[in-house]
């Protein structure tokens, strides 16, 4: 079933722009960008804190940020699946957590943003209104022959971010769901079904530093009603959401385009916000790694934002930079941002200045 | 804050099973809608009994899909230090209490092709909400639950008439027990044995299980300690300069508590981890009786769980 | 005689599965699952029985020649276990081991001896039984070629010794990752020269 409106009714608000051809997509106001440094230098660490709602008009002001990219995204997302539907797979097993997964996105954004979703439950029977993308549904909360896909791919059809759950057993966590179009470089259908350690395998430096270690024994401590989050950042060409691995061989080759004139616009600092939930019923717990671009020109209208880019990228060990996969454009990357640090001292925290 | 998110609720209900057993069925005091949570997770239970504040864990029996109330069953223990006869001597319908978030440490392993699961007398809790999240979502399941005689065979009826293929009951007073090796060895490959209940009770069918080499990884208990009586002791809390004295009838965590100290925890039965602290001087015996630390790590005396460990000595300075 | 306990010339990863000597358990039944060399593991194995005649009594072997064309079926026919089974390809002895999981009981020990090729699609054979996969004994023996996935088009090009090398279903030029994939019983291809077409460094033989 589907509303009489059109997504473009929503155009004053939702921006109509590509991840790919064209990429016409900016930001409309840089600084509702999620800095990720709030200091001069970087290292791999676990940095939780509470995910709790924050500054009014930032990322943070919601559970989940609905922000102007949103139609965009998931146009952008439909086109991945279409192409590589192999990108969203649930185990047999994760269906419950599938449905945990919706219950927590349809219940947050009703909350959150009444004048775009609704959800309104009779017991079982579930109604769902998605206005920016044009979706009404009713359906039978856990019977998943209501809709017209499982559970988890449904709801990530509607909502920014790459996703996994995590079962939990043995003392650790085991991924066996996950849906990665808007992903920097790991692939779903390998890393499906495998462990907290497996998965994170190929990551240098982190697992002889224990980070892993900490952060599981974090996580399986995880509470539902208590979410965390942290970030994690690296760096594409182009304002391209989808960098699996499935497509290197296509998005690869735009590593090799940049030039001193144009890095300012292509080159682009990725962030993802990733947040943890402990999900009711099944126990398993989601991971939502959400994907914030901006581009270079964009992050320098920020004074503090540009010194402290600068340094971070110039001072990163190379395995870092290597894994991150910008070795070959740091140099070009630190002689383009050295212009707009004039050495002063950085205020700590990532907020702006003013 | 300590032991995570927690849930304002009231007593709807008191109800008397047997002699030694009576259920307690908890809602929302705003008329809101609990969690829905998994079967196997249990809820600490926060008494005040007479200025003494007891947090005690009890398995969730209730349906998880349930969400207008929590349900938990508590057998009256004489012996014990006064959690589970607060229960039974002073809730009642209408009290205003505090629970935690449902924490599970005795999940079902949905991969299983078919769930086998050996309870002994209250250890059956844990196994209702589970049988009926099995039932919700069509999982294979096979129950063996014994108790001491059929008046204290708490929620046979009930299960037996609503599953009468897959719930085997025996009573020790007719001298039955479950033939353990016969069962076992009639599993399909990629079962998975979940016991609960009595401490000798576990010991045997784990031990038994291995023997006829079923993996480890297949292998699930629980069992919540309760903390246990002892000798006073003293302690010094180095991170708080605090030196606190525990009572005969009260833990170590409980002790912190009461002298303003906040010290994290979940399952306050030694199981869960959550309240691992460092020990930074120990000139005396550490009374290990946690299922957490490694028996190296026990050995090692560097560190303690405090929400059952004990201490018998000279000195035990701590990093709380 | 030699044993492999980590393949050659691979550093030891997070996500590469571990092997060790297989050592005789408790079973009702012993189930065994070897390819080329690893027969002399299992040969090893029957060594240590405490009771051998009882392990050779409940014991049932599926076996099939190395991708090296080792076959070694004749020592396991001397050992005179209650159930053999040659096979002549992993691909064709695939089939009649999950006929036999799906009567298997709890109880099984499961034994897999050889190629990392047989070692991990016979684990995924039994781990898709519900049986947790860390209690299934592994032994490496014999040739150390992989199976590799193309990360891109998804094609598994078996007995790879080379890296890099050129996929067998799309042609592109892969490096093998030292990742490896349970569920796919495989490691992972990727594209060497996305980033420079053409620029392909030399091949060398990796595994053998």
């Amino acid at each position: 079933m589907s509303l009489d409106f059109k997504t473009g009714a929503f155009n004053d608000f939702f921006r109509d722009e590509t991840f790919r051809g064209d990429f016409t997509y900016r930001n409309s106001n840089p600084r509702r960008f999620p800095f990720p440094f709030d200091r001069d230098d970087y290292m791999y660490s676990v940095n939780m804190e509470p995910h709790v709602p924050g500054r009014p008009g930032s990322v943070f002001e919601h559970i989940f940020d609905v922000d102007e990219h949103y139609v965009a995204e998931m146009k952008d997302r439909a086109k991945v699946l279409a192409d590589d539907p192999l990108r969203c797979q649930s185990l047999p097993h994760m269906t419950l957590a599938g449905w945990d997964t919706l219950e927590l996105v349809m219940e947050a954004k009703a909350r959150d943003y009444p004048q775009w979703f609704s959800l309104t439950k009779d017991g079982n029977r579930w109604h769902w209104i998605n206005r920016p993308l044009g979706i009404e549904q009713s359906f039978t909360f856990l019977d998943e022959s209501t809709l017209p896909y499982g559970p988890f791919e449904y709801i990530m059809r509607q909502t920014q971010g790459d996703w996994t759950l995590q079962d939990e057993r043995d003392g650790t966590l085991w991924m066996d769901a996950g849906i990665a179009t808007s992903q920097a470089d790991w692939s779903v259908d390998f890393d499906v079904g495998m462990n907290f350690h497996e998965w994170h395998a190929p990551v240098p430096l982190a697992h002889e530093k224990g980070v892993f270690d900490r952060a599981l024994k974090f996580l399986l401590k995880l509470q539902h009603g208590a979410p965390v989050r942290r970030f994690n950042w690296t760096m594409t060409v182009n304002p391209l959401l989808d960098t699996a691995p499935e497509t290197y061989p296509k998005w690869g080759p735009m590593k090799a385009t940049l030039t001193p004139e144009n890095l300012g616009q292509k080159q682009h600092l990725r962030v993802e916000l990733q947040t943890l939930y402990r999900l009711p019923r099944s126990n398993a717990i989601a991971f939502d790694i959400r994907c914030y671009l901006a581009s270079f020109d964009e992050i320098v209208t920020v004074p503090k934002w540009a010194r402290r880019l600068h340094r971070v990228i110039r001072d990163l060990p190379e395995e870092l930079a290597t894994y991150k996969g910008f070795l070959r454009n740091r140099p070009a990357m630190v002689e383009w941002l050295a212009k707009h640090d004039d050495g002063a001292p950085t205020s700590p925290g990532w907020w702006p200045d003013d | 804050m300590s032991g995570g998110a927690k849930l304002q609720v009231r007593v709807a209900e008191v109800v008397e099973v047997n002699e030694l057993i009576k259920r307690f069925r908890f809602v929302a005091r705003d008329g809101s809608e609990l969690p829905a949570f998994s079967g196997g997770a249990h809820t600490v239970v926060e008494m005040d009994d007479q200025g003494t504040r007891r947090l005690n864990p009890y398995s969730l029996m209730s349906d998880p899909e349930d969400r207008s109330g929590y349900e938990i069953s508590v057998r009256r223990d004489e012996a014990g230090r006064g959690g589970s006869l607060f229960m039974h001597r002073h809730v009642a319908p209408g009290m205003e209490m505090v629970l935690s978030n449902p924490v599970n440490l005795f999940a079902l392993d949905n991969r299983a092709k078919k769930h086998l699961m050996i309870a002994g007398g209250i250890g059956i809790t844990p196994f209702l909400a589970q049988i009926a999240q099995l039932t919700h979502f069509g999982g294979k399941f096979e129950l063996h639950y014994s108790a001491r005689s059929k008046p204290l065979g708490a929620y046979m009826d009930r299960l037996t008439a609503a599953h009468p293929d897959r719930v085997h009951c025996y009573f020790d007073e007719l001298g039955q027990q479950i033939d353990l090796k016969r069962v076992l060895a009639n599993q399909p490959i990629g079962t998975h044995l979940y016991v609960c209940g009595p401490k000798g009770m576990i010991a045997w069918v784990l031990s038994t299980a291995e023997s006829l080499g079923w993996p480890k990884q297949a292998l699930h208990s629980e069992e919540f300690l309760a903390p246990g009586t002892g000798l006073p002791f003293q302690v010094e809390l180095a991170a708080s300069g605090k030196t606190i004295t525990v009572g005969p009838t009260q833990s170590l965590l409980e002790a912190m508590e009461a002298s303003g100290v906040d010290a994290p925890y979940l399952c306050r039965g030694g199981a869960c981890g959550q309240c691992e602290t460092n020990v930074h001087k120990c000139d005396g015996t550490i009374l290990h009786r946690d299922h957490w630390l490694t028996p190296e790590e026990q050995a090692s005396n560097q560190k303690i769980m405090p929400c059952v460990s004990r201490f018998e000595g000279k000195t035990l300075v701590i990093d709380r | 005689m030699t044993t492999t306990l980590i393949p050659v010339g691979a550093p030891s990863i997070t996500s590469r599965p571990v092997y060790a000597p297989l050592e005789p358990r408790p079973a009702s039944q012993h189930l065994i699952i070897a390819d080329g060399e690893g027969a002399e593991a299992v040969v090893a194995l029957f060594g240590k029985a405490n009771d051998r005649s009882a392990m050779l009594a409940a014991a049932q072997v599926l076996y099939t020649p190395g991708p090296n064309g080792t076959d070694q079926s004749a020592a396991l026919e001397a050992l005179g276990v209650a159930q053999l089974f040659r096979a002549p390809t992993i691909p064709a002895l695939l089939p009649r081991l999950a006929r036999v999981l799906s009567a298997a009981h709890m109880g099984t020990q499961f034994y897999l001896a050889g190629t990392e090729g047989l070692i991990g699609q016979a684990e995924r054979e039994v781990m898709n039984t519900g049986f947790p996969h860390a209690s299934v004994q592994k032994e490496h023996r014999g040739s150390t070629v992989r199976r590799v996935q193309c990360v891109h088009c998804k094609g598994i090009t078996e007995n790879v010794a080379t890296d890099p090398f050129k996929c067998s279903h799309c042609g592109l030029n892969l490096f093998v990752r030292d990742h490896y994939s349970r569920r796919m019983a495989a490691f992972q291809g990727v594209n060497i020269d996305a980033e420079d077409p053409g620029q392909v460094p030399e091949s060398v033989v990796r595994f053998k």
